[in-house]
């Protein structure tokens, strides 16, 4: 079964073997993970998402093996919480072998890292990945060679395949408790500065979490989490500083730059007994990548995939919700019932949540997570990231935030979550008020169920475009509000590559069930709740206090109150009330087409719901939610009264 | 004689901005910036190609010679240093201090140069968002500077900052400007002083930078470009 947890939760003790798997971001680990256990782990082709740790079991030959997933890293360092998350799991939870994956692609940047792991002087292999890509690009490693110069068994795979997996579990069963035979050699200086700095630590007997020379190596490139751990012992602090200063001096930078670029020279006089580079085939994906990034056309792609994707959900989401909704049909009719007493209002209301998350909600998100998942899989997210970027940093954000952003079409909760990508938790709120006003699939059930069917789908695009438009100046005027650098853009931009069909299903169904999972509660009770609530009578007053606002200002009946309160439940509510409180379906004779636009383009911006609310709290806290909540209630008041305003002077 | 060198910085100056160091500038282009008419600069363009701060090819335009380069992105540079000054220093509005500037920048000494780019935290661009030219100590990051200013020596090669390259172009990074925590990123994913780099694609508006880089292809954003210096191949 597979878990989200946090190290603290991880009790990796008793009979199990763990092994956890390293490296660089998107060079196959989680497939390789999900090869070996058959778990869900989110995959995708843009670095990043892996940021709590994920562990599966397997069994294997006897053996019963716990799975760890690291976060994607690029250096043992500690200047990202990934990093920190890694390093520490490591140290603290000792597993019996860690599994190097690297892409063979980009071997040289991907043995930076394994040069770090190798100085922690743990037990280590090295699965050389994407070996059928590294061939394409005309790279030809020689593994045994690699295998003796760095003292670390390698195994070649092709993970996505499953080629060489099953050599690469019995190669970590072997060597387990067997560290690296190798020591990755500095210059003397440095040498030098690391053997008198383990002499002090030794010869005071300072306990240090790592391995001496790690420990040493750390200090020397200005570690802040070890300087922290290791500040009681002021001499040795002092010590460092010293060594630090004449070396400084000596080469004109400072020490971590000396040895980030020793390491790097390590690597290459490496490479050159161990890679022979011939010439590349050109490949389809590099014509794509052509396209994709182009001035033009580039732009064009961008906007061309994200409007398909769009209308992709619209077209699939509303047949397959047709389908569902005849088969329901003749099962039983889930109608909002007011009969009985409150406990059975309450079952009832929970009840249509259910039947109405079924039909209406699933039909949109399924196949919204599907085009979504073949996106990411591909590579052509990076694109959009890097073409995105100036736009984006209009906004106070960089071009890697539209990943989010664009999550959010399907559902705002995992789209707030993978805002865990972004650097800063300024952009994380920035980017994250923009998914509370995206049209998720709830909301784009009530644009097509008003708008497109009453007024036409050209009217429902243009709330689309509209609602754009909101959010940009939205985000623009509070990204100035807000002060703050917006870091800047270092994206690796992976091979286009074909999506793997095993890859998008599974990662579609993961997507969805996490929809329910994290969704659907709060969505089934709060249906339950407000059900009660209407019965109980209050809703009338509830019209009464809000009609200033919706009546007056807006120029809506005054039982859009009512429809906007149960709308913070379910958004797709909305639409399924009217009829109800209005006992007509022909909601033209009741409504003008403008109040009918107003409703729609207002639902999909006046507030979070209260599944996004609550994901709000547990990532940003009570205060910068309510923050975000004002916005969006005072941005629809505005945007309402605007409307209102605009009918009135241009009938 | 101090009044003509003044005038002979102001033209590198201006052919500097013009060319991102490398382009021909047209003469009419350079006559318009100047406020001047085309024909009489030619005779300024001469002394300057005398001098072999250009290469003066008649009807066509200029070009900057290494030497040109040299003393035009070391005006520029204090140009806009005493901006960046000006402005977040002594709180002046940004529209009106480019003509004093002009006016100081041909007396800032190299020493006072350097001091005013660690005061001010080395900026990257003027008030008005133009690039800060790198200075010419032959240092490979600002941290170098901090730790030691006696005993320094003067680049030999002219360097120019990535986003002034264009697609295909191929370098080599000699400098990258700026604070520890992004220079440790750089650092790490192989972004290294006496690394060569090819750009592969340029975004429209301004945007990011996609480099191949020790066989691995980045996005790097123009913030950030802004303050890696090349050389080029």
């Amino acid at each position: 079964m597979h878990k989200h947890g946090k190290i603290s939760s991880l009790k990796l003790k008793g009979k199990e073997i763990t092994i956890a798997l390293a490296g660089n971001a998107n060079v196959g680990k989680s497939v390789i993970f999900n090869q070996l256990t058959g778990s869900k782990q989110i995959i995708g082709n843009w670095p990043g998402k892996t940021v709590e740790l994920a562990y599966g079991k397997l069994n294997y030959k006897d053996n019963e093996i716990i799975l760890v997933d690291l976060p994607g890293i690029y250096s043992l360092t500690t200047y990202t919480q990934e990093e920190e998350v890694t390093r520490k799991f490591i140290a603290k939870e000792k597993p019996d072998i860690v599994i190097n994956v690297i892409d063979a692609s980009t071997i040289e940047r991907n043995l930076y890292f394994t040069l770090q792991l190798i100085e922690m002087d743990i037990p280590l292999i090295i699965c050389l990945n994407q070996i059928d890509m590294a061939d394409k690009k005309g790279l030809i490693i020689n593994f045994d060679k690699l295998s003796e110069l760095l003292g670390v068994p390698v195994i070649p795979t092709v993970a996505i395949k499953g080629v060489g997996l099953k050599e690469l579990i019995d190669t970590a069963l072997k060597n387990i408790n067997r560290k690296p035979s190798k020591k990755i050699k500095y210059s003397r200086d440095i040498e030098d500065a690391i053997s008198k700095i383990i002499d002090y630590i030794e010869d005071n007997n300072i306990v240090s979490p790592y391995s001496p020379r790690f420990t040493a190596i750390k200090l020397l490139e200005g570690d802040q989490e070890l300087i922290e751990k290791l500040n009681v012992h002021r001499g040795l602090i002092n010590y460092v500083e010293k060594i630090s200063n004449k070396l400084m001096k000596k080469y004109g930078q400072p020490t971590y730059a000396i040895i980030a670029s020793q390491r790097y020279m390590y690597i290459s006089s490496l490479l050159r007994n161990v890679l022979n580079v011939k010439e590349p085939h050109k490949t389809l994906a590099e014509y794509l990548d052509v396209i994709t990034t182009h001035k033009i056309f580039g732009f064009l792609t961008s906007l061309g995939v994200i409007i398909s994707l769009l209308l992709w959900t619209f077209y699939v989401g509303d047949f397959l919700s047709s389908i569902i909704e005849k088969l329901f049909n003749y099962i039983f009719i889930a109608s909002p019932n007011l009969q009985g007493t409150l406990f059975e209002v309450f079952i009832n209301g929970a009840l249509g949540g259910v039947v109405a998350g079924i039909i209406l909600v699933i039909p949109y998100v399924l196949p919204f997570y599907l085009f979504l998942s073949a996106m990411e899989d591909s590579g052509i997210m990076t694109r959009i990231a890097f073409m995105l970027d100036t736009l984006m940093h209009k906004i106070g954000l960089h071009g890697k935030a539209i990943i989010p952003i664009i999550l959010g079409y399907g559902c705002a909760v995992p789209g707030i979550f993978s805002t865990r990508i972004l650097e800063t938790r300024r952009e994380r709120i920035l980017a994250s008020l923009a998914i509370t006003m995206v049209p998720c699939s709830a909301r784009t059930v009530v644009i097509l169920g008003l708008v497109a069917a009453y007024l036409g789908v050209e009217w429902a695009l243009l709330i689309y475009g509209i609602n754009i438009a909101i959010i940009l100046i939205i985000d623009y005027i509070t990204s100035r509000m807000y002060p703050g650098e917006t870091p800047g853009l270092i994206l690796e931009i992976h091979e286009f590559r074909i999506p793997s069909l095993k890859v998008i299903f599974r990662q579609t169904i993961n997507r969805t069930m996490s929809i329910i999972y994290l969704v659907f509660p709060l969505y089934i009770v709060g249906s339950g709740l407000i059900q009660v609530l209407y019965k109980v009578g209050i809703f009338g007053y509830m019209d009464q206090i809000l009609s200033p606002i919706t009546h007056v200002l807006m120029g809506l009946p005054t039982y859009t109150g009512t429809l906007l309160i149960f709308g913070f439940i379910r958004k797709e509510l909305i639409l399924l009330l009217l009829p109800q409180i209005t006992g007509t379906f022909n909601l033209t004779s009741i409504l003008t087409p403008q109040q009918i636009f107003s409703i729609a383009l207002i639902s999909t911006i006046y507030i979070p719901c209260i599944s996004t609310m609550a994901t709000l709290i547990k990532e940003f806290g009570p205060k910068d939610t309510m923050i975000i909540t004002i916005l969006n209630i005072s941005t629809a008041i505005f945007i309402g009264t605007l409307l209102h305003l605009f009918y009135t002077l241009f009938p | 004689m101090k009044h003509k060198s003044v005038s002979i910085e102001e033209y590198l100056e201006a052919i500097y901005k013009l060319s991102r160091g490398d382009d021909l500038v047209k003469t009419t282009a350079l006559a318009n910036y100047m406020g001047v008419k085309p024909s009489s600069i030619t005779e300024m363009l001469r002394k300057l190609a005398d001098k072999n701060y250009v290469e003066y090819i008649p009807y066509k335009g200029v070009k900057l010679t290494k030497k040109g380069e040299r003393l035009g992105s070391k005006i520029t540079r204090k140009h806009r240093l005493y901006e960046v000054f000006l402005w977040k220093v002594l709180g002046r509005r940004p529209n009106n201090i480019h003509h004093e500037a002009c006016e100081v920048e041909h007396g800032v000494s190299d020493e006072t140069d350097i001091l005013l780019c660690k005061y001010l935290g080395s900026p990257a661009k003027c008030p008005h968002g133009e690039v800060i030219p790198a200075c010419d100590i032959n240092v490979s990051s600002c941290q170098a500077c901090n730790v030691e200013l006696s005993g320094r020596t003067t680049r030999k090669e002219n360097l120019r900052p990535l986003i002034w390259l264009s697609e295909g172009d191929n370098a080599k990074i000699k400098f990258i400007r700026g604070e520890s925590k992004v220079l440790r990123r750089l650092y790490d994913l192989g972004l290294i002083p006496g690394t060569k780099l090819k750009i592969l694609r340029r975004a429209p508006l301004n945007g990011p930078i996609e480099i191949l880089v020790r066989g691995s292809r980045l996005a790097i954003g123009s913030d950030i470009a802004i303050n890696i210096f090349v050389s080029k191949d």
